[in-house]
């Protein structure tokens, strides 16, 4: 999806082949960064059409259903109160797929700017920024994910929030880095020679530039933040009950797990896909989208 | 040698206090009466007046950050509203059930990420190398606490091999300290053995494609020796310092291990803290976690600048 947006910026750029279309040509003969594009299409299908999927509703509970094993009726089995597991796997998507696309547009939409200001100003601004962002990343990703959302408050967009600023420094870093190379380069200076403004020269010739190792960082942040996710309301501080999220379903399933294990396999299970889905592609795409590879 | 660990140890510093600007500032995120909050259950006025003094909260903000650093500065990082005891004596408890949790941890990684790097660079585009990535990447993605609640349900609820949780001091008895840690000890370095393998397999290839490997092979030396001697020494040298960097995924990794394995380490620490609304303790817990991160981090350096002799200058 991304990769279309960009399509145009890029257009300009061209010579022989679009860059983009070689690198969309790389990406589908990647077997598995195909596999995992279209678990996550799936997924993302799951999650909006979650009320025409469901089988049942996912947070109706019957005491007549209580634990009850897979059967035809009821594929996943239900839980502890006599809810359907598999459509709290369906609505739970949902929370992890918002938690994902959220939390790092949060950390694209601030880390990007300073990145870029960081890199392209440097001097003072830049030494500030780094400390700040050589500080964040001496906590322990979830350890600060925890500790924001603590000070926040338990609740999914607190969780999104927190995960969302805890991403946030590694874009700063990765747009940094990025900038400062592309900076030096000669279709920079060309464009500053003929007088364009600064701002003009960071969004429109160094910006696009440096959009295939963010693109690559973003597929593996939403991994990274859908495992948070995960894990935050595994430990209460993220989705409440009784809305459906594959880390609470987890924490509630751990109680019962002698007597019911269908409840804790079906919730991580549906994370682990996701979350490889998302390391697959992005893995798939820092192949695709580097020059250096033939 | 020694111009390059003073500019070093000079960098570190005004990380370190932006750091405890970040930690301190946290208590601003907290809506209303701060000293409300940080007494929890506790109303009674007089209670509410200590923290107030303690905390300086009738000071400016700045002013807060000073006295709260003073105390940091001097060893004391707080106290906790609901243990009624130090943060320091805390973290001293509970710091070394973790330690042993990490150590073991290491070592489980260690023992299965560097072989199967080795394998999967030496035997690269093969079935090992295919095999050795999807384990890396079923390392990568597997979230920890669901593995944990998989292996309790087969080892303790199934087989009724180990303890479902708990946690039994090393000196007291080695054997059940090794029964109640070895499955999150397992859980915790799969997931870092996957890092591990990745980090190995990339500097593997490099360093067998170097100049002196060719040098070893056209001197007719046998290929064991050409790639544990010549190429793995040198491809250490990397993977050690980025060991460094996954002590902080294993930090956080324990936070959950230790919740799913109810074992009273640092990390459960910071959850019940964090329920209890103990923020003193979230707050002392998570400067010292930076701390000896950054800490680590200075070490590896200076470890990368010893062993490696082009950059000794």
């Amino acid at each position: 999806m991304t990769v279309t947006t960009s399509l145009p910026l890029a257009a300009e750029a061209a010579s022989e082949e679009n860059p983009w279309a070689r690198a969309w040509r790389r990406l589908r003969r990647r077997k598995g960064a195909m596999v995992a594009l279209v678990v996550v299409v799936l997924f993302v299908a799951m999650a909006v059409f979650a009320p025409w999927i469901a089988p049942y509703d996912p947070t109706a509970t019957s005491w007549s259903l209580v634990r009850k094993p897979p059967t035809w009726a009821h594929w996943f089995g239900t839980d502890e109160v006599g809810r359907d597991v598999l459509a709290r796997i369906i609505y739970g998507a949902r929370a992890s797929l918002s938690a994902g696309l959220v939390s790092v547009s949060i950390a694209v939409g601030v880390g990007v700017p300073l990145g870029l200001l960081a890199g392209y100003a440097g001097g003072w601004i830049d030494s500030i920024l780094s400390r700040i962002v050589d500080a964040m990343l001496a906590i322990p990703f979830l350890i600060l994910a925890i500790t924001l959302s603590a000070f926040l408050g338990p609740s999914l967009t607190n969780a999104m929030i927190a995960i969302g600023v805890t991403s946030t420094p590694v874009f700063i870093r990765l747009t940094r880095g990025q900038t400062m190379a592309a900076k030096v380069e000669d279709y920079v200076e060309a464009a500053r020679a003929v007088g364009n403004p600064h701002w003009r020269i960071a969004l429109r010739h160094v910006l696009p530039n440096i959009v295939p190792p963010l693109l690559v960082q973003m597929s593996l942040a939403i991994a990274g933040a859908i495992i948070a996710e995960a894990a935050l309301s595994f430990l209460g501080l993220g989705q409440q009950p009784p809305a459906p999220s594959w880390g609470s379903m987890l924490n509630t399933a751990q109680r019962f797990i002698s007597q019911a294990p269908w409840m804790a396999f079906w919730p991580g299970f549906a994370i682990f896909c996701a979350v490889l889905s998302f390391n697959l592609l992005g893995d798939g795409l820092r192949d695709a989208l580097d020059p250096r590879h033939k | 040698m020694f111009g390059y660990l003073v500019q070093r140890l000079l960098q570190i510093i005004p990380t370190l206090i932006v750091v405890s600007m970040l930690i301190f500032g946290l208590q601003q995120l907290l809506p209303g009466d701060p000293a409300l909050i940080m007494a929890g259950e506790e109303r009674d006025p007089k209670v509410l007046a200590e923290i107030r003094e303690q905390y300086k909260l009738d000071q400016p903000i700045p002013v807060q950050y000073v006295y709260w650093m003073k105390g940091v500065l001097s060893g004391n990082l707080g106290e906790s509203m609901r243990l009624k005891s130090s943060v320091g004596s805390l973290v001293r408890e509970k710091l070394p059930v973790t330690l042993q949790l990490a150590a073991m941890a290491l070592l489980i990684a260690i023992l299965i990420g560097i072989p199967a790097g080795i394998v999967s660079a030496v035997k690269k585009e093969t079935g090992w190398d295919y095999a050795a990535n999807l384990f890396a990447l079923w390392g990568l993605s597997t979230p920890n606490f669901w593995l944990g609640i998989l292996l309790i349900f087969l080892f303790s609820v199934t087989l009724g091999w180990l303890p479902a949780s708990g946690y039994v001091l090393l000196s007291e008895d080695w054997k059940a300290s090794l029964a109640t840690t070895i499955m999150p000890a397992f859980v915790l370095g799969n997931a870092l053995a996957a890092v591990l393998m990745r980090h190995t397999r990339s500097a593997m290839l490099q360093a067998m494609s170097a100049d002196y490997v060719r040098t070893a092979r056209a001197k007719g030396l046998e290929e064991r020796r050409v790639v544990l001697k010549h190429a793995l020494r040198n491809a250490m040298t990397p993977v050690i310092t980025l060991l460094a960097l996954d002590f902080g995924a294993l930090l956080s990794g324990a936070v959950l291990t230790e919740q799913v394995f109810t074992i009273p380490g640092f990390g459960k620490l910071i959850i019940d803290s964090v329920f209890n609304r103990d923020y003193a303790v979230v707050q002392g817990v998570v400067l010292v976690t930076a701390t000896v991160y950054i800490l680590l981090n200075l070490m590896a350096d200076i470890a990368y600048v010893l062993v490696n002799p082009r950059l000794r200058g």
